[in-house]
């Protein structure tokens, strides 16, 4: 009987660990997970604060500044239909220039800027983000239906 | 042991499996193509890649009559794959545009020697600005123009030799 | 024609691996057992040596850089050394999928080799499983990625490596994670062998047990080196990043290290019969559900693949095949397997129960986390990447929980024991514990870094912990027995990582800044020159190469962070450098040049961050002095039984 007693209590520590870990995981998704934005997906859900977001886009041509301390750089994210301004410190990855594919991690100033933590610029000949891909042609869809 | 509880792996990986079944069938390529196809060319004047032809730019391809427009790299091994079809299309009488992305010349004299030159202009994109322009992920992909600059048809990746049918149907198509 | 013998080899290996897994199955029957089960052996063997030619072959083939074949061509390339090209051969899909699937027949080889003690049916029947896994990798192979495809005309220039990987420590991470991965497939053809007969015993577990940890041992190393490599070569200063692709190691990593401790459990006291058999299917199930996430390109990812979708539904259809099978042959046959000893609640076993129950909830949990994003975008079309910052959040703390856990198990007796066990050593760590956090929080580490600081006291408390074992022993240290001593390290190399990792969080120093030649400036107490720029070149890639002179406390050294341009496929990586100290790790990273002149230069001081990696490679080290303790004893056994007629037999 007490051998059974005790497999009891792990079966309901083993139950209550599951059940605490799935809701944490619940709440963590609602604010841990980044949304995948295009600029017009951004625009249109009004630059929204307070959460992770990937936008992904081209850089702009022409539109890369520096500052003054070296590091931190500006530029416009474009899908050919919004730009959004993007602040980054840092040192960009080798694959990123003007007119390449980028995404960048971070979330929008309220002066609706957006600050990136990281830059992952993942277009070469072989290969696009399949989300900028497919997320460029969504966009472009939706528009033409309107 | 619960009867039911003896299932419950197989179910847990039954849900996996059909959201990896959704994932893998969630269309992913199937949008590039039509989001080109019926879109005027991107204004573009690329340099001349070799000093013996032409350039590539867009007033070109308006000039009433179709292109087809392939993009390369003498670097690319699909593209030298896909060299007889193109040039088995170039002896059918189709003048065959080319746009060579961050490439040098003496590459492609040496690529076009080797595996022949179907090619009646090529122009080089050395920042591949043209080409993400233009809608094109990757090389080889090859596109068919119409008259008036607007884009008919996309192919992406080498053109083989069981593509030819349709690419000639489409092609007669745009020139009637 | 070597790559014409490559394909034949495949074929006859695959025909082999079919005769084989027949051979396998037909065991169940009485009649025919004592016909095949010589059979299957022998079948197994020669499927290996058949599986090992056809990789020879295209090892040979990038080699000798022989461009008339499309994967050598898309891959390969003359300028570079030896070592990249045969890395090259695995560093592609079709390749890699080769070398899979040839570890997965090897390890089938092995088995009929060296386990003359298992259960002869038992034996037969995880052959046949062995093989009816191979057959359909081997039809994956044959049927859509064929290694060994010519191109016609042949190239006339290989595409080259991607430089990312031109790294002598990568060159060997991909067969070490296989060996990982695919080492598992022993324990899953055990526990469907196990299903078959009904008979989960002790003797199954012992069979098992040499597999689970040797692939784990693997598996740890890989995993480990793995981190170390994205760390120097991505330039971002982290160690880990949560990438679907590292997903997928530590996945089967958490499902091992969770299966040997059950195992042992099993081998030891005859419990968790039916939680063992759930854990092999599971382990190894995780391996190929991450060879399917990487290989089908559904996440995306930093390492993502340029993918043909029938590809994923190949691998898919063997996924629902395998682990769909093993575990309805596990509803149905579960029931036959008799329950095993129960166990009470002050015991080794219970401890270890509880560590599993950490391990499956944390493996739910990433697997949770990595699978989220494909369920997201199926149910409302919204794109989001689950990353770090949900990883971190949750499994920090359960992480944590199970590092404290883990070694209270470790110190209680099998069978049943006290509490008051545990009552000195938690109260010794418990000081060290105290100590720590009072001098953290003197410096003020609890407002800025809580967790951190949590960590590092519960990772010395913990390696205290860990070490106690030694002591409970009354031995004198060179008397105590190698699996004791083992299990001591691998546990404090968990401790030890956690040390790191915490002390990288809460002492770490940064630099982000743009220099001139000639210019300095300061990273915490590191001062830092940036001195020059020359160029470089070595045989396929031109760089730039700074001298960054770094002093303190009269400690100076120069690093050469550099810039390299790669023409073979043309690319840019920035090449990171490194200084390791006793006390920690410099590291420099060079940016591009600003119109003004300057160059930007990114650096790091991270205290002990070394001992991340440290921490793995003693883990690692502990299941090998594990695995030595049980090699020693099987020598002993032999040499004590061994009679002339039996080493006869052996030899047969």
């Amino acid at each position: 009987m007490q051998a059974k007693h005790q497999r009891l209590i792990l079966g309901i520590i083993a139950l209550v660990a599951v059940i605490a870990a799935g809701f944490l995981a619940l709440i963590a998704f609602k604010k841990q997970a980044a949304y995948f934005y295009t600029p017009t997906d951004a625009v249109k859900a009004h630059l929204p604060l307070n959460r992770n977001i990937r936008l992904g886009g081209m850089v702009e041509r022409g539109s890369l500044t520096r500052e003054k301390d070296g590091v931190t750089i500006h530029f416009l994210v474009t899908d050919n239909y919004q730009k959004i301004p993007v602040a980054y410190r840092g040192i960009v990855p080798d694959l990123f220039r003007e007119g390449s594919g980028v995404v960048a991690d971070g979330h929008f100033e309220p002066s609706g800027s957006f600050m990136a933590e990281t830059i992952l610029a993942k277009h070469d000949e072989r290969y696009m983000p399949p989300m900028t891909q497919q997320q460029a042609a969504a966009t472009q869809t939706t528009l033409q239906e309107k | 042991m619960k009867p039911w509880l003896k299932w419950l792996p197989l179910v847990a990986f039954a849900l996996c499996f059909v959201l990896f079944r959704l994932a893998l069938s969630h269309p992913e390529n199937p949008v590039v193509p039509s989001k080109q196809i019926g879109k005027p060319l991107p204004e573009f004047h690329l340099p001349a890649a070799l000093p013996d032809m032409a350039g590539v730019e867009t007033r070109q391809m308006k000039d009433g009559k179709p292109h087809f427009l392939n993009i390369f790299a003498s670097w690319c091994v699909p593209c030298a794959q896909e060299s007889g079809a193109l040039m088995a299309m170039h002896d059918a009488g189709i003048p065959i545009m080319a746009i060579a992305i961050r490439d040098k010349p003496a590459d492609i004299t040496r690529f076009l020697n080797r595996y022949g030159n179907p090619y009646q202009a090529i122009g080089v994109d050395q920042g591949s600005q043209v080409q993400l322009a233009i809608g094109s992920s990757g090389v080889p992909e090859s596109f068919l123009i119409d008259g008036q600059g607007v884009i008919r048809y996309q192919h992406i990746g080498a053109v083989t030799e069981s593509d030819l049918p349709q690419l000639m149907t489409i092609w007669r198509q745009i020139t009637a | 024609m070597i790559a014409e013998s490559g394909l034949i080899f495949l074929w006859l290996a695959a025909m082999m691996a079919l005769l084989q897994s027949l051979f396998g199955i037909s065991v169940l029957n009485n009649r025919l057992e004592n016909l095949f089960s010589g059979a299957v052996k022998i079948t197994a063997i020669i499927q290996a040596a058949l599986a090992l030619a056809a990789f020879a072959m295209l090892l040979w083939l990038f080699m000798r850089v022989d461009l008339s074949v499309m994967l050598v061509a898309e891959n390969d390339h003359w300028a570079k050394p030896m070592l990249y090209r045969l890395a090259a051969s695995w560093g592609n899909h079709e390749g890699s999928m080769l070398l899979w699937v040839t570890i997965l027949s090897f390890c089938g080889a092995l088995l009929a080799l060296f386990s003359g003690k298992s259960d002869q049916k038992l034996l037969s029947l995880a052959l046949g499983s062995q093989a009816f896994l191979a057959l359909g990798f081997f039809a994956f192979l044959l049927f859509v990625s064929n290694p060994f495809t010519r191109l016609n005309p042949p190239a006339s220039e290989g595409l080259g490596l991607n430089p990312l990987l031109q790294d002598p420590g990568l060159a060997f991470h991909p067969p070490t994670l296989y060996l990982g991965y695919v080492g598992l497939s022993v324990a899953f053809s055990f526990a469907v062998a196990a299903l078959l007969t009904g008979k989960a015993d002790r003797d199954f577990a012992k069979s098992m047990r040499v597999w689970v940890l040797g692939a784990w041992v693997f598996l740890t190393i890989g995993i480990t080196a793995g981190s170390y490599w994205a760390y120097y070569e991505l330039g971002w200063g982290g160690f880990w990043f949560w990438d679907p692709v590292e997903n997928a190691a530590l996945m089967p990593w958490l499902a091992a290290t969770a299966l040997f401790h059950s195992v042992s459990v099993l081998a030891k006291r005859d419990a968790l019969r039916v939680w063992t058999l759930v854990l092999a299917v599971t382990a190894f199930s995780m391996s190929m559900i991450g060879t399917f996430l990487v290989r089908s390109g559904i996440l995306v990812s930093v390492h993502a693949f340029a993918v043909d979708p029938w590809r994923g539904s190949f691998i898919l259809g063997l996924l629902g095949l395998y682990i769909g099978g093993a575990l309805a042959l596990f509803a149905l046959k579960i029931g036959k397997i008799h329950q095993g000893n129960h166990f009470v609640l002050p015991s080794r076993e219970a401890g270890l129960v509880l560590n599993n129950l950490f391990l499956g909830v944390i493996l739910a949990i990433v697997l949770i986390g990595t699978l989220y994003p494909l369920l997201a975008e199926l149910i409302s079309g919204e794109k989001l990447s689950v990353g770090a910052p949900y990883f971190n959040l949750i499994i920090t703390p359960l992480a944590l929980l199970l590092c404290v856990l883990m070694p209270l198990g470790a110190l209680l007796r099998w069978k049943q024991d006290n509490w008051m066990t545990l009552k000195w050593p938690i109260q010794i760590s418990a000081y060290f514990f105290i100590i720590i956090e009072y001098a953290l929080y003197l410096k003020g580490k609890w407002a800025t870094a809580p967790m951190a600081s949590l960590a590092f006291g519960v990772a010395v408390a913990v390696a205290v912990l860990c070490i106690w074992p030694l002591f409970l022993q009354k031995k004198k240290l060179w008397r105590i027995r190698l699996n004791v001593w083992g299990m001591v390290l691998a546990h404090l190399g968990i401790a030890v990582t956690l040390c790191g990792i915490a002390s990288t969080e809460l002492f770490s120093k940064e630099l982000l800044t743009a220099l001139k030649p000639g210019q300095q400036a300061n990273m915490g107490s590191w001062r830092v020159h940036f001195d020059r720029v020359m160029p470089d070149m070595g045989s396929d890639w031109t760089a730039i190469v700074s001298d960054i002179r770094v002093e303190r406390w009269g400690h100076s050294f120069t690093l050469h962070p550099a810039l390299r341009h790669f023409t073979n496929p043309v690319t840019d990586t920035s090449e990171t450098a490194l200084k390791t100290t006793e006390a920690g790790q410099l590291y420099l990273v060079l940016g591009q040049q600003a119109d003004d002149g300057r160059w930007q230069i990114r650096g790091w001081w991270k205290p002990l961050v070394t001992f991340i990696w440290g921490g793995g490679f003693l883990t690692a080290f502990g299941g090998i002095l594990i695995l030595l303790d049980r090699l020693w004893e099987h020598l002993q056994k032999r040499r004590r039984k061994s009679r002339p007629d039996e080493r006869q037999r052996l030899f047969l």
